[in-house]
């Protein structure tokens, strides 16, 4: 199994790769220079790399909240609309912080973010063990509600006069840089670290996540071994939403320094391409999401040669040809079962 | 009956009207069919029996297109199909039809639109469904099918479903009837109907292949059988042959002398009948899926050591009464205690604290997870157990499951298995072992223990539950095995209905009675 | 009290179009039991390639190639789903970001511009207009006719809740659910047209979370498609109050109405789980 995993994923990222070939192609420059410049810019140099690892941090987040609600058989596309709310929840509270040992608050900031986003993911998880309503839809549509309750609660309340940011925390909020070549990586991307081990272990290693995999793999016999069903959803989803919730971890408290309008946006989405190409697995995740950090920001640094959107296009390949070569034998092997 | 003239027939001029040779189909290791040959004369019913995983539904599906062959050749009606290339369109295009185990109906849909579906009437590129339900109507009242063609499949009950289905095939043409154990789901009176619109087809000349375990039945109704075992044809016996005669042939003359040498009759009776009760159940009203009531009012008490049966045909309760003991569905009215606690309203991790334990009647849906390997299945359940402060404790559940694994002589014994990967005897008694091993057991609810189960390991697990008796533990063993029943229990309760119709000590339990009480005819 | 005119009216519908269009796509392509996350995808294609083909050969070439873009976009999806069994929200949220790029790209390949092409002819006048109105509302009509009372559409719904029995009686399914897929690509093109020559050219992010607009249309409507459409038109209605209140009034936060659509498809959804059902073999693949 583990070598078949290898290999289609392997074949996704060598299908990928001969599309965005074409791709540069069809714009009139070579593939070699282009990724020559792509690893130059990124693994070549320490700004590169800075940049490589700012951009990771929100997917290995984002990664780690949709693999946990995968494992326990859920589906969470709603980490679009928690990092936000947990983003702005950061924000407030670190705004409010002034005068707090470091720890204390960064620690306070961290709890604010994933209690908002767990609240945000437990209540599509309680929709569906009370009502049966599923969680794909439920997810998709808080994500926009979340946006607009972000946007109005910050308008109304929160933002700083004429502009689309909260004001900035307080100093002893703010994660330390990582030191590289004035790049924004910071203390956050170590935080996306621990959170993956944690997730591992959590995971493997309690109760719980015995539980909530059982739950994953077949919710009848989970129930007949005394997992509370209804319970254990609720608490992946919150957990799902948590993880997501931290994003903000690397770009409110670890660079901006507030809450702003559009943070963060699209690795929601992302974190379920970072999820399948890491095999739902958490100590997998963090490659994956190095891989989609490198693009994110390889991409930027292409610019001048090619549309960076490029790499939209290899990022969305990825996935459907992850998506295409996994689940053909998953399912036949889950309906060989019944 | 017909018997010995129908098969004549059809090795004499006249074509059969369904001929197989050399039939093949192998899934890994499992050789489901191993040259298979069969020859079905016109207007003849042909049963092919044989235990679960004998291959005769795999056979079944061959013909019908729904699995494809490995090797082999299939004739209708004189005619050459070939398996290279069958499919479900060709056998209908043949004149063949199929009445699955489980109906191929659309719940959503009426009658009319299921039985044309794929072979719509148009009138004007639109739908006909008037002139197709007058085609029903008639169909049925030649046949004795009568059903509304115009109400939803989803509010018929099973046996209408039936019907839907025979006359979907009829409406189509079909000349040669494939039906795959039709008689599981029927209630005994929804059987003799069966039987008689199969007679009134066979006797318009058409062709019926029924597949079944029940000896009774295949007696009743067969003009000629065919016995497998293993995937191999052993037997081709003609009608009026005895059902110990097939019985035999079935499960092979050893394995049948084994079975008579372990049946001891009644068990002595160890049951301490004074000792407090440690399961009971009190005027139980349980609600059946998509409406009504799947137990309706059900008592008993189960003491240290006692065993009580459940028999009954399948669907009169004994799903839903095991699943409402164990926590699993919600109880509509009634108690159930465990050591005189009331759990009626505990979740099914209460009970299992309190020493309730239970063996699911389908393990692969409720008593493991077939993707967990064999380690994490022993901890199934049993995870507070062998939980620290939260934490799973590692190195007591490698031990726990190589014990579980030896004790239970589970094979392979390799514990980072996934459990799919195991034989369903292998499967069961890692879930029996499992259950019985609990520390603290008091009782057990226990489905069907040995469904599916090959002989030599339905003969272990049978001897563990023994034991556990003998140790004090109280069983309850729900089971459409009389047999079973009666090797194991004191006192035999037959379910019909959603009610114990009857309670009867073991030892007085003849087929006779328990049958009578079963089929509700007593009542 | 304009809110109650004539052109308040318009504008309902006009926004509506691209919601009905989609909505009608994805009870197609769910029915077939095929779960269609990639409908937004499908308009953003749409919308495009309309504005390629209008940009080129005038308006009436740009509807053409805005359902030809549309069904490019659910071959692919179909192709991903159908042939190879990916899991089909995935493979829906996938083709979304796809379709989001490859615009992009292609925007700069062929306008040379990051945000939006050029100006395109589009829908002039009120016939136009009108007549894209009048032919939503007969599609709708017409898909609702024939799924129920066409041996096309009985197969349909068959396929979407129970694959095996249709299997079992020579349907073959995967062709039946391919051509959902495909007619829910047309559908959806057509409505990214709508989009696109309504608005003279495409504008990056065009689609604007229409397509999950139109599965909670779809949603809330139970997946009949004459009240899917009703749910449309709710949604249309939400949207032009939006538009209108931003400069009239401060009595309802317009990011209130925004949420209107979402919130009561939430609710929605809460209520059909107990009550109406969806295809019961929705986002299941299916093979031998």
């Amino acid at each position: 199994m583990r070598t078949r995993a290898a290999t289609s994923i392997a074949i996704a990222l060598l299908i990928a790769m001969a599309a965005a070939s074409l791709l540069i192609l069809a714009y009139g420059q070579s593939p070699g220079h282009v990724y020559a410049v792509l690893l130059g810019h990124t693994w070549g140099d320490r700004y590169g790399l800075g940049q490589v690892l700012f951009k990771s941090t929100p997917l290995i987040f984002t990664g780690l909240a949709v693999a946990v609600a995968f494992q326990a058989g859920l589906f969470n596309i709603g980490a679009e609309g928690q990092l936000l709310v947990g983003g702005l929840a950061m924000a407030l509270v670190g705004a409010r912080c002034g005068g707090l040992p470091a720890p204390l608050a960064i620690g306070l900031c961290l709890a604010a973010g994933a209690l908002a986003g767990a609240a945000l993911g437990a209540l599509p998880g309680w929709l569906r063990a009370r009502f049966g309503a599923h969680e794909v839809i439920n997810t998709i549509m808080l994500n926009f509600i979340a946006q607009a309750l972000a946007l109005w609660l910050g308008r109304r309340f929160f933002f700083v006069e004429q502009t689309v940011h909260t004001p900035a925390i307080a100093d002893c909020a703010r994660l330390p840089a990582l030191g590289l070549a004035g790049s924004a990586a910071s203390v956050g991307f170590a935080l996306a670290l621990l959170a993956a081990i944690a997730v591992h272990g959590l995971m493997r290693h309690t109760r719980l996540g015995f539980e909530l995999r059982a739950l994953g793999q077949s919710a009848t016999a989970a129930a007949a071994g005394g997992v509370a069903i209804g319970r254990a959803i609720v608490v992946a989803m919150a957990l799902s939403g948590g993880l997501a919730g931290l994003v903000g971890a690397g770009t409110v408290l670890g660079y901006k320094g507030y809450y702003e309008e559009g943070i963060a946006s699209g690795s929601g989405f992302m974190g379920i391409a970072v999820a399948l190409l890491g095999r739902n697995r958490p100590l997998w995740i963090v490659p994956a999401a190095l891989l989609f950090g490198t693009l994110a920001h390889g991409g930027l640094a292409v610019n001048a040669l090619v549309p960076k959107e490029i790499v939209e296009v290899i990022q969305a390949i990825v996935i459907l040809a992850i998506a295409a070569s996994s689940s053909d034998l998953q399912r036949l092997a889950a309906q060989g079962q019944r | 009956m017909t018997g010995p003239a129908a098969i004549g027939a059809g090795e004499g001029g006249e074509a059969a009207a369904l001929s197989l040779e050399g039939v093949t189909k192998r899934y890994g290791a499992l050789l489901a069919n191993d040259h298979v040959a069969l020859e079905v004369a016109a207007g003849q019913v042909h049963a092919i029996v044989g235990e679960n995983g004998a291959g005769k539904s795999t056979l079944l599906q061959i013909v019908y297109g729904t699995v494809a062959a490995d090797a082999g050749r299939l004739r209708v009606r004189g005619r050459d199909l070939d398996l290279a290339r069958h499919s479900p369109a060709t056998a209908i295009a043949a004149g063949l039809g199929m009445v699955h185990q489980h109906f191929m109906l659309v719940p959503t849909l009426r009658v009319v639109e299921n039985v044309v579906l794929g072979r719509e009437p148009r009138r004007r590129g639109r739908l006909d469904l008037d002139a197709a339900a007058a085609e029903i109507a008639a169909l049925g009242e030649r046949h004795g099918l009568r059903v509304d063609p115009w109400r939803r499949v989803e509010q018929l009950t099973v046996g209408e479903q039936q019907r839907v289905e025979l006359i979907k095939i009829l409406w189509r043409g079909a000349q040669t009837l494939l039906l795959d154990e039709p008689t599981a789901v029927l209630a005994p009176t929804e059987v003799g109907d069966l039987f008689a619109v199969l007679r009134s087809l066979a006797a318009a000349g058409k062709s019926v292949v029924l597949v079944s375990h029940k000896l009774d039945e295949v007696t009743a109704i067969a003009d000629a059988v065919t016995v497998m075992r293993h995937g191999r044809v052993v037997a081709r016996l003609a009608a009026g042959t005895s059902s110990a005669e097939i019985a035999s042939a079935m499960v092979g003359t050893d394995a049948a002398s084994q079975l008579t040498a372990a049946a001891p009759g009644a068990r002595p009776a160890t049951a301490s009948r004074q000792a407090a009760a440690v399961l009971a159940a009190r005027d139980l009203v349980v609600p059946r899926d998509g409406g009504g009531r799947g137990v309706d009012g059900v008592s008993f008490e189960l003491r240290p050591g006692e065993v009580l049966g459940v028999a009954g045909v399948q669907g009169n309760g004994q799903s839903e009464l095991a699943l409402a003991l164990a926590g699993l569905l919600p109880v509509r009215s009634g108690r159930v205690l465990l050591d005189g606690i009331d759990v009626t309203a505990a979740p099914t991790g209460e009970r299992l604290a309190r020493g309730l334990g239970q063996v699911p009647e389908d393990r692969l849906l409720r008593g493991l997870v077939p993707a967990f390997d064999l380690a994490e299945n022993a901890l199934l359940g049993r995870q507070p157990e062998f939980t620290a402060r939260g934490l799973l404790a590692r190195g007591r559940i490698a031990r726990h499951a190589a014990e579980l694994i030896a004790a239970s002589d589970v094979r392979p014994p390799d514990p980072s298995l996934p459990a799919a990967s195991l034989s369903g005897g292998n499967q069961q008694k890692l879930v029996v072992g499992r259950e019985l091993s609990r520390p603290g057991l008091r009782a057990l609810v226990c489905a069907e223990p040995t469904r599916g189960v090959d002989v030599a390991a339905a003969a272990g697990i049978h001897r563990r539950l023994r034991q556990a008796a003998d140790s004090g533990v109280a069983l309850l063993i729900i089971s459409t095995d009389l047999a079973e029943l009666r090797r194991l229990a004191d006192r035999i309760a037959v379910m019909y209905r959603g009610r114990f119709a009857a309670v009867l000590e073991a030892a007085q339990a003849s087929d006779r009675a328990l049958g009578q009480w079963m089929t509700g005819a007593t009542a | 009290m304009e809110l109650l005119g004539l052109a308040f009216a318009l504008q309902v519908l006009r926004i509506s179009v691209p919601y009905a269009l989609a909505a009608m796509g994805g009870t197609l392509s769910e029915r077939s039991g095929v779960v269609n996350l990639a409908l937004e995808g499908m308009l953003l294609g749409g919308a495009f390639s309309a504005t390629v083909g209008s940009f080129y050969g005038g308006a009436a070439a740009g509807v053409v190639a805005g359902a030809f873009g549309g069904l490019l976009v659910a071959a692919l999806y179909a192709w991903v789903v159908l042939r190879f069994g990916a899991d089909q929200i995935v493979a829906g949220v996938a083709i979304n970001l796809l379709a989001l790029g490859a615009t992009r790209y292609l925007l700069k390949l062929i306008f040379d511009s990051a945000s939006s092409s050029p100006s395109v002819p589009g829908f002039d006048g009120a016939g136009w207009a009108g007549l894209f109105i009048a032919l939503t509302a007969l599609c709708v009509v017409a898909i609702h006719g024939w799924l129920m009372l066409t041996p096309g559409g009985l197969r349909l719904r068959a396929v979407g809740d129970q694959p095996a029995a249709a299997h079992s009686l020579g349907v073959d399914v995967l062709a039946v659910r391919w051509r959902a897929v495909l007619a829910a690509g047309v559908l959806a093109g057509l409505g990214g047209a709508w989009l696109a020559l309504d608005n003279h050219g495409f504008v990056d992010r065009m689609s604007g979370g229409r397509g999950y607009i139109a599965i909670a249309a779809m949603i809330f409507g139970r997946w009949q498609p004459l009240t899917a459409t009703a749910a449309c038109l709710l949604f249309g209605l939400a949207d032009a109050l939006q538009l209108n209140l931003q400069t009239t009034t401060t009595l309802l936060p317009r990011e209130w109405v925004q949420m209107l659509p979402y919130v009561l498809t939430m609710v929605a959804l809460v209520g059909v789980a107990g009550r109406s059902r969806p295809p019961a073999a929705l986002g299941t693949p299916f093979g031998r």
